[in-house]
């Protein structure tokens, strides 16, 4: 089970969380402007990475925010976690882990 | 039985505690302190069960955790039974009753065991070969017979009669391993302060140490430098000791699972939980989990007797048994000459120590050499005799090129065989350490760790006893001060200076035969041999993953703890690469086979999922009605009177909702309050529907589709004030909803202003349908007026019901006339219970969800999940009306004008279906086609949906999804049934007043 810092809570046991998919996929402002091609990839395009991955957790039994963490796929581990609206931390957070 | 093989004195077995138990039906005795792998063996009992694929008879290999032959049932009734137990690691007790597996009908003559003769047809690959042709044999004839014949134990044939408990634990560091390193590393992480977990897989702490006969560690005998760190442990305060407590599973983020168990060593009817699961998360782990020896690989090297070296020596010394009277060793590492110095000791034979190295050399070759054993170097085994025990091993020179001489044999009742030892990296395996191999030791060791974690001890490959204390106190320091302990100052140990080990050999011995004639055995548990590794890797397999899986090596309970080096050694041989190249494959928990029980813990029976009772359940029970599950909610299905059938009470529900009035408990819809100034928009923006002008004191019902365009939910939803909507989802669909909902609110929509909270358990909804409903609610009613013309259809009203605060609904999923009275939940039974009473001259009945379900079809009204799977749009549904078509956005609006979801394709529509014969009521489920006589693959033109007997239409009906169906109206199709074709007419989907009269009374 897996430990995840609730950016609201601190740390927490997996249980208490649902997972909600890839962070940072962005819904257009106006979904009218965009073609169907994009509006398909906003739909069912996953980046699937291999390595550190930007996703949506949502403290569900907790204070029931959703937040955004960096999490490696191959290791799952945690990177960081941060709240929603916030930006990706860079670079240098991943690479100083 | 009288243990003739128990020697006169030595072990750790208490002599004056005589044990009975049975094997076989057999009564046998032992001692207190023996596995009733060592009782057997006191008796003389090598042969333990017959061996998978070809049932051979095979005895005791091992003396511990990694045994892949004496596999054994132990319980004395079906609720105590466990099949597949290692008789290496049962624990003996007063009693116990354990059975071998996989024999036919007895042990000593196994009818299955012709598969020993036709062995040749049996080769690896055999269940891919014949599972691909001949077309049909697989399941027709062999599956059958195979099943009948293979496999390992067998299922108990009655509930598990025990209780199992599950807890979790932190802790500063978690010492997996209780030998020499284990407790060095305990002893260290006290020092440094630290919260210590030590657990191990054995009834006793210690180890290798509690065979160890020999050596001393700073001046004082091996066990009793044992006892009195055990001590020193125990008084510490910080440290829990698990006992019989193995660490099966490495989990991400230093979580590791262990299973206790408490109870199964323990005579008679034990109280209390049978095992205990833990999930301790630690700061720190420390694997000290030892290693495992490796068999050889030779022609025939699996009849009962045939040994690993160390556990002969494990069966002399710590239990006090002799495993046999002449003892034939054959070996490539030296620690073979220490188990035959130990067992020469014991008064054991030794008729020869065959080393395939040209010049064994050391201290335990020159201590063998000096007491007269008889050490033959470069000498190879070319195959054993004996049916149900050894009687002879072929031994032959060993030349330096690899030929192999003439073979002599040599008799024996015993054959011992090492080829070294295998670091027990599993749990560091799981962990996604990875693994390195070490060309000196010839095994894979642990590398870089993946989640904080120490190896210490043999399972990185230290062998020497001073050199594997020293190294488990040294990561135990480590793993404190990474704790956050404070420095520990290093700490050697001196031991008497036992002789360094060294050798070892991976792959299958020379044997000089044709290798087409002869077996022998890799992997024993799966019976498969060095000659169907090679099969595999002529027929083209070159991963070892795939040989793994081709051949089955490694694939039993025992995932190959025996087997996968010389997997490895055999299929480097063939492939001409070194083992590094190879590499290993993975290594999955659990660690040793884990009961189901332990997993499921109290989640049994009533406990086995959280059940969901509305206000009214006690009443609905009290009245007969029988329930139905919809998610974790019971709901009242239908009210049989005495006598009725299920098809009797719906239909007499149905005709009384019809003509007079029913009550029916709608508490189980979700329902969620939508708060703030932007409550409307942010519905807006949600729904399919357009919610701003909606005038509160209205109802609308609303659509909800996924960003996908296809329907997720649906329900009534009703606008109180300006600021505040209530709104109903389905019972299933309430948390996904909400959830949904605060996903766009928090994370798409931040700037609306508006807050949501769940009210499903706060609400009882009580819904009152049919004609008399007004009449039979209007008494109980303060502070509104229902009136038709005050309260028309679809509009919600605050007022007092049985004097109670409620929100009363007029709203109808039946077609007729109805209210639901929304009261909070504490009051649902008492209103409940005062409209059912009032209500009974007007012929008030209550009805089930069966009945909601067929009133709700005879209307067309669809059901989310019945109607729709997740692929249907609005217009699929025929809800293209609820769409508010001038709004900028919903959720699904921009994917519903993608090519493909709307105009110009033909999309499965909604529509009706009568049969020809109105007494046939469909299956749900059932395909629709044009040509019934079509040969198969047939066009399918679309599914039944719902499908009922209707009492109000005296006939049948359904509702479907049908390509292009509401074109089709009038058309026949038909139902493909097995044995018959049924004729179906498509119709509208509404089959009762269509003009929507009745709503009104
Ligand atoms: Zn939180």
């Amino acid at each position: 089970m897996l430990l995840i810092t609730c950016p609201f809570c601190g740390p927490r046991p997996e249980l208490e969380f649902g997972y909600a998919g890839e962070a940072h996929v962005v819904r257009a402002q106006d979904p009218r402007e965009v073609s169907d091609l994009q509006w398909t990839e906003y739909l069912y395009q996953r980046s699937n990475v291999r390595g550190v991955h930007a996703e949506r957790w949502r403290h569900a039994h907790g204070c029931a925010q959703f937040f955004n963490a960096l999490r490696d796929t191959t290791t799952d581990h945690f990177v960081a976690t941060y709240r929603i609206g916030e930006p990706r931390p860079d670079a240098a957070v991943e690479a100083g882990r | 039985m009288s243990q003739n093989f128990r020697l006169p004195t030595g072990g750790r077995v208490n002599r004056a505690k005589t044990i009975n138990f049975t094997f076989d039906g057999r009564r046998m005795s032992g001692l207190e302190g023996d596995t009733l792998a060592s009782a057997l063996l006191a008796n003389g009992e090598h042969l333990a069960g017959r061996s998978f694929k070809y049932h051979r008879p095979r005895g005791i290999l091992s003396a511990g955790a990694e045994e892949p032959n004496a596999l054994v049932g132990v319980g004395a009734d079906e609720g105590h039974y466990s099949p597949n137990l290692r008789a290496t690691q049962v624990e003996l007790f007063e009693g116990l009753v354990a059975e071998s597996q996989n024999r036919s009908p007895s042990l000593r003559y196994d009818w299955a065991g012709v598969n020993n003769l036709i062995w040749r047809f049996i080769p690896a690959g055999f269940y891919y070969k014949t599972f691909m042709w001949p077309r049909g044999a697989w399941t027709k004839f062999f599956e059958p017979r195979i099943r009948a014949m293979a496999g390992l134990g067998r299922a108990p044939r009655a509930p598990d009669a025990t209780t199992y408990a599950q807890r979790y634990a932190h802790c500063d560091v978690l010492v997996v391993g209780a030998g020499p390193a284990g407790l060095a590393a305990a002893l260290a992480a006290v020092q440094g302060g630290q919260r210590v977990i030590l657990c191990d897989e054995q009834n006793e702490l210690g180890g290798s140490l509690l065979s160890e006969t020999d050596a001393a560690i700073d001046g004082i005998p091996a066990v009793r430098w044992l006892s009195e760190t055990i001590a020193q442990l125990r008084s510490a305060g910080s440290v829990q000791i698990l006992t019989r407590t193995t660490a099966f599973g490495y989990f991400p983020h230093n979580m590791l699972g262990l299973v206790e168990r408490l109870t199964d060593h323990l005579p008679g009817a034990a109280s209390g939980p049978r095992e205990r699961l833990w999930q301790v998360r630690a700061k720190q782990v420390v694997l000290a989990a030892g290693e495992i020896e490796r068999p050889l690989v030779f022609p025939d090297n699996d009849r009962p007797g045939i040994m690993l070296a160390g556990a002969a020596r494990i069966y002399a010394s710590r239990y006090g048994v002799k495993p046999g009277q002449r003892a034939v060793i054959v070996t490539a590492h030296d620690s073979a000459y220490r188990a035959a110095l130990a067992l020469y000791q014991a008064g054991v034979g030794i008729a020869a120590i065959a080393d395939v190295r040209a010049n064994p050399q050391g201290g335990w070759v020159d201590l063998a050499r000096k007491a007269g054993l008889p050490v033959r170097a470069g000498c190879t085994i070319t195959g054993t005799s004996g049916r149900l025990r050894v009687t002879g091993a072929d031994l032959a020179p060993l030349a330096a090129d690899g030929t192999v001489g003439a073979s002599e044999r040599v008799s024996c009742d015993l054959l011992l065989m090492s080829g070294g030892f295998t670091p027990s990296v599993h749990l560091f395996s799981q962990s996604r350490g990875k693994l390195v191999y070490d060309e000196a030791l010839g095994a894979f060791v642990p590398g870089a760790p993946a989640e904080d974690c120490w190896v210490a001890g043999a399972c990185r490959g230290v062998s020497l006893l001073s050199e594997v204390l020293a190294d488990g106190f040294a990561k135990g320091a480590s793993a404190a001060r990474a704790a956050g302990g404070g420095p520990v100052p290093a700490r050697s140990f001196a031991t008497t200076q036992a002789p360094a080990t060294g050798g070892g050999f991976a792959g299958a011995l020379p044997h000089g035969k044709n290798p087409a004639s002869v077996r022998a055995f890799v992997d024993f548990q799966n019976d498969s041999t060095a000659k169907d590794i090679k099969l595999a890797i002529s027929e083209g397999l070159r991963s070892i993953e795939h040989i793994k899986r081709y051949t089955t090596t490694g694939m039993a309970t025992d995932q190959g703890k025996i087997s996968n080096m010389n997997a490895l050694g055999i299929a480097t041989d063939v492939l001409a690469r070194p083992i590094a190249q190879i590499g290993t494959t993975t290594f999955r928990m659990p660690y040793t086979p884990t009961t189901f029980g332990v997993f499921a813990g109290y989640a049994r029976g009533d406990l086995f999922d959280t059940v969901r009772r509305t206000p009214v359940h006690h009443w609905a029970q009290a009245q007969g009605a029988v329930f139905e599950d919809v998610s974790l909610w019971k709901r009242a299905r239908y009210f049989p009177l005495p006598g009725e059938d299920m098809h009797q009470a719906v239909a007499r529900e149905c005709r009384a909702v019809r003509a007079a009035a029913g009550i029916f408990d709608a508490s189980t819809l979700g329902k969620i309050e939508v708060v703030g100034p932007d409550a409307a928009e942010f519905l807006n923006r949600m729904y399919v529907n357009a919610w701003s002008k909606l005038k509160p004191g209205r109802l609308r019902y609303g659509l909800l589709l996924r960003e996908d365009g296809f329907i997720l939910d649906d329900g009534v939803i009703g606008r109180m004030s300006d600021e505040c909507f209530h709104v109903t989802t389905t019972t299933g669909g309430a948390a996904r909803v909400l959830t949904m909902m605060e996903d766009y609110r928090q994370t798409e929509f931040p700037e609306l202003k508006v807050w949501l909270t769940s009210t499903t358990e706060q609400w009882a909804v009580i819904a009152l349908q049919g004609p008399k409903a007004r009449e039979i609610l209007a008494p109980f009613v303060e502070g509104a007026d229902i009136s038709h013309a005050a309260m028309p259809h679809m509009s919600v009203v605050e007022c007092r019901v049985a004097g109670v605060p409620a929100r009363l609904f007029r709203v109808s999923f039946t077609g007729e006339l109805g209210f639901e009275i929304n009261v909070p939940a504490d009051y649902g039974r008492a209103v409940w219970e005062a409209i059912f009473a009032a209500g009974q001259p007007a012929g008030l009945v209550a009805y089930g969800t069966e009945t909601m379900h067929v009133l709700r079809a005879e209307k067309g009204y669809i059901i989310v999940g019945q109607e729709t799977d997740g692929t249907v749009t609005p217009d699929d549904a025929g809800l293209s009306w609820a769409i508010g078509k001038a709004k900028p956005d919903f959720v699904g609006k921009r994917a519903l004008a993608r090519a493909g979801m709307g105009e110009g394709v033909q999309r499965k529509q909604l529509v009706g279906l009568l049969t020809d014969d109105p007494q046939v009521v469909l299956e749900e489920g059932a395909q629709l086609v044009a040509d019934p006589a079509q040969p198969p693959p047939m066009t399918m033109l679309g599914h039944v949906t719902s499908s009922y007997w209707s009492a109000t239409l005296n006939r049948s009906m359904a509702l479907a999804l049908v390509k292009n169906g509401r074109a089709r109206i009038g058309e026949t199709l038909h139902v493909p049934m097995p044995g018959r074709v049924i004729r179906v007419t498509i119709t509208g989907p509404v089959f009762y007043d269509a003009e929507g009269i009745k709503l009104d009374g």
